[in-house]
């Protein structure tokens, strides 16, 4: 038996699993917590969330995310991938940056709307 | 521009947002929302991160999704909207003095207020450390704004001072980044965090957590150099003997938000000294009739989902005024905190005026297991809820239904935290 806390949501459920017993997953209050407590003891995910430059906003920064969960291991190598990106204004929230990132089934979305801006 | 407005909101993060879209909705002509920085959204901008809108939208979005939605349903509406404008005082006669670089000095007038100014972090003075004052100290706002917004990296070795939620959330953020966080010291035996951002943000990057200790020293000419780390006793005094030391440039601080209430105060709006926010009413009415509260600014929530529903209700409240004036009633009943509850809010409730129900949000003063909620009037007890876990980091909500106000007597709704089972 293995005990986690559930990260699905702020709730932060405390969950156990029991890998003898196919992951079965104990003190879930939904479904998304079983899923997650036999994924994050087989092959853990998460969300990454980071900036990568942007020019001709008014920040220096756009926000972007992976579209869905990525195995965490990935996790430097998107981060590295990222520091090479530079987009232009303006953005607009879904522009996909990188399609499968990493070789991940993930892209890079943007997550803010940055409108062309000049001095 | 105009000068008089049906509703005046003043902030523009999600709290604004909400308001002035349900003022609007509910029938206010003409609303103007008022905001300081360039941009609306409010420090959800700089919340990169993702876990907003789970309640709300019923899907994970970043703070600048679950802004952008607000923002786009804004400007599908004919809302006014002043940037970089920065509000100079209200009055009790619900004039705002407000000031820009376009217009200058203006002096507008309102039917009806809501008070979205959200809150602002505790600062090294607020907490007083002792040490050097050299340059690398930051609150970890500060830090999460130059780095998510401005690309600014502000250290490469840093130690964080507190383990609410945005100290978490920037430990994980500057790990990403490639610097080193060599710690997350936390004064109290437990975290004032999420249990998922405990996980997540430090767990995910072997960050040690050091429960029960604090910063004593800031050692550093020009720069941060080092910290003194030590651990506390039950009265917070740390403990000769126990002192820690880590090599670091950074030290970021997340040690509370205070409600930002200059202007409330300015208008002689009544204050709770338990939220340090304004009193308000079961609608968010402050103590000035046809002014409103909502949000950050009334008390510290943990969740923008909830500051959205809690900004709906004052901008409803605020519609209704603007048509049909003041909410008519004499019973007033007193939520009062009781035994293990730290505030509750809204701190009055006008029985008359309760639409299906009344909603109390609070937050206890310690960690609890298996425990009940008791609701007791000055006679007999109204309402129990069990719950299973309970900590000061996490904001509770409990629903009253309308039907329990017609059995409640006396001028005090007593709130307080019992274990299960026990009779009082």
């Amino acid at each position: 038996m293995k005990e986690l806390i559930c990260i699905v949501c702020p709730k932060g459920c405390h969950l156990k699993v029991d890998e003898a017993n196919d992951y079965k997953v104990y003190g879930n209050t939904c479904p998304r917590g079983e899923v997650y407590g036999k994924k994050e003891l087989t092959n853990p995910t998460r969300v990454l969330t980071s900036t990568v430059r942007v020019v001709g906003g008014r920040q220096e920064r756009v926000s972007v995310k992976t579209s869905c969960d990525v195995p965490k291991g990935l996790l430097p190598s998107i981060m590295d991938c990222l520091n090479d990106v530079e987009l232009h204004a303006p953005l607009h929230r879904g522009m996909k940056v990188i399609e499968k990132v990493c070789g991940s089934d993930a892209d890079i979305l943007v997550t803010k709307d940055i409108e062309a801006y000049e001095e | 521009m105009r000068v008089q407005y049906d509703v005046i909101v003043i902030g523009g993060g999600p709290a604004g947002l909400a308001s002035a879209l349900s003022a609007k909705q509910q029938g206010a002509q003409h609303v103007l929302i008022i905001e300081r920085d360039h941009e609306l959204g409010g420090i959800l901008n700089q919340c990169i991160h993702n876990g907003f809108g789970l309640h709300h939208f019923k899907e994970e979005l970043t703070g600048p999704e679950y802004a952008g939605r607000y923002i786009d349903d804004v400007n599908n509406t004919d809302i006014e909207i002043l940037l970089d404008t920065m509000v100079i005082e209200i009055g009790e006669d619900k004039s705002v003095y407000a000031s820009n670089k376009e217009f200058g000095y203006m002096v507008l007038h309102a039917t009806s207020i809501i008070l979205n100014m959200g809150c602002r972090e505790r600062t090294r003075g607020a907490i007083a450390i002792p040490g050097d004052r050299p340059a690398g100290v930051f609150s970890a706002g500060a830090a999460q704004r130059y780095v998510n917004i401005e690309g600014y990296m502000c250290g490469k070795r840093v130690v964080i001072l507190g383990s609410g939620d945005i100290g978490l959330i920037m430990a994980r953020r500057m790990s990403l980044e490639g610097a080193k966080v060599l710690a997350c010291v936390e004064l109290m035996p437990y975290s004032n965090g999420l249990n998922r951002n405990i996980v997540q943000c430090l767990h995910d990057y072997d960050i040690p957590l050091y429960l029960g200790h604090t910063i004593t020293n800031i050692i550093g000419k020009d720069r941060v150099e080092s910290v003194v780390v030590a651990k506390v006793d039950e009265k917070h005094q740390p403990i000769a003997g126990t002192e820690i030391n880590f090599d670091c440039d950074c030290v970021l601080l997340s040690v509370g938000l205070i409600p930002e209430n200059e202007l409330s105060r300015s208008a002689n709006i009544d204050m709770d000294p338990r939220t340090n926010g304004p009193v308000v009413y079961e609608n968010m009415e402050t103590s000035i009739e046809g002014v409103f509260a909502a949000g950050n600014v009334v008390h510290v929530h943990d969740l923008v989902d909830y500051v959205s529903d809690e900004s709906e209700k004052a901008g409803k409240a605020a519609g209704l005024y603007v048509q049909h004036g003041a909410v008519k009633s004499n019973a007033i009943v007193y939520t009062t905190p009781g035994e293990g509850v730290g505030y509750c809010v809204p701190q009055k409730i006008r029985k008359e005026a309760i639409d299906k129900g009344v909603e109390l949000s609070f937050r206890v003063r310690s960690v609890y297991h298996n425990v009940e909620i008791h609701i007791c009037d000055d006679e007999k007890e109204i309402a129990k809820f069990k719950r299973e876990h309970m900590a000061p980091g996490e904001m509770e909500r409990v629903v009253l239904p309308n039907v329990l106000f017609d059995r409640v007597h006396g001028e005090h709704l007593h709130i307080h935290i019992q274990k299960e089972g026990v009779q009082a």
